[in-house]
């Protein structure tokens, strides 16, 4: 028997697959593309890929405030910050800069490293654990009394840098400068 | 077939590096910071996974990391994005090859 239980574990397999190559589809996408709408229509797809991910992960408060913050706020930024700057127009010279060859190389050599730490750790990490029941009154309370000071922080932070980019943004007056 | 943890570990491991070769590899500002943008979401996948898997996630210590790193995150975004914008005013460009000068 226990073929029901093996067919269940096959469709979860297949889903984190299935999500996982829309999660990296896009990533790779965003940066392989030419056209930058484009690029951040694909940025779009990775973020909600993560978001399911981590959904999927029993974080549905992390899921769905990466769906809030990336989905909806920071890709409307990049799309805004594209096309205040017409960057969409493609260069003559080529999306790629001089050196590339030489970041491929970084980045693949950081990728070597990171799998070949995950192959060695992977028999040791702990892999069946119960689905934490976590409540949105566990996270309030959390927020409120273990992480109060990290929350001020960030919301100081926050206030800080929409000023920021306010004015960093900003026309510059006539005569000013 | 790779265990949960390790699948999800090998992705964020994934998503970092493309992430990474994107704001080595492309010439415009904007695209780095997308790039930037992508190693942090893939930070915040690792955060999660370990605390999904780890020994006291009734703690929500790895969770409410990932919550503060999204809002810093978007602080960055913001402040980033504002920075390209104020350059491109400026400069008339956003190729960071030919942003080779500190001086206006």
């Amino acid at each position: 028997m226990g073929h029901p239980a093996r067919k269940g574990r096959l469709a979860v397999e297949v889903v984190f697959y299935l999500i996982s190559a829309l999660a990296v589809g896009g990533a790779l996408a965003a940066v392989l593309l030419k056209n930058l709408v484009h690029c951040a229509l694909a940025l779009t797809l990775a973020f909600l890929g993560l978001a399911l991910l981590f959904l999927r992960l029993d974080a549905q408060f992390a899921g769905f405030a990466q769906i809030l913050v990336y989905v909806g706020a920071v890709a409307i930024l990049v799309v805004f910050a594209i096309l205040l700057t017409r960057a969409s127009e493609l260069p003559k010279e080529g999306v790629f800069s001089k050196t590339w060859l030489v970041g491929l190389a970084i980045a693949a050599a950081v990728f070597a490293v990171l799998g070949w730490v995950l192959l060695q750790a992977g028999p040791g990490l702990s892999n069946e654990a119960a689905a934490p029941q976590v409540t949105v009154n566990q996270i309030g309370q959390a927020l409120m009394r273990r992480y109060v000071l990290p929350l001020e922080i960030v919301a100081v932070l926050l206030t800080a840098a929409l000023l920021g980019a306010v004015i960093v943004a900003m026309h510059e007056k006539e005569g000013t400068k | 077939m790779a265990t949960p943890l390790t699948g999800y570990l090998l992705v964020a491991a994934l998503i970092f590096a493309i992430g990474l070769a994107g704001a080595l590899t492309r010439r415009n500002a904007i695209l780095v910071l997308i790039g930037i943008e992508l190693m942090l979401n893939a930070a915040n996948l690792n955060l999660i996974a370990f605390w999904r898997y780890g020994p006291h996630p009734e703690l929500l210590t790895g969770m409410m990391f990932a919550i503060f790193s999204i809002a810093v995150a978007a602080a960055e975004a913001a402040v980033g994005l504002g920075l390209v914008i104020s350059i491109y005013r400026h400069a008339k460009t956003t190729d960071l090859d030919q942003m080779n000068r500190m001086k206006g």
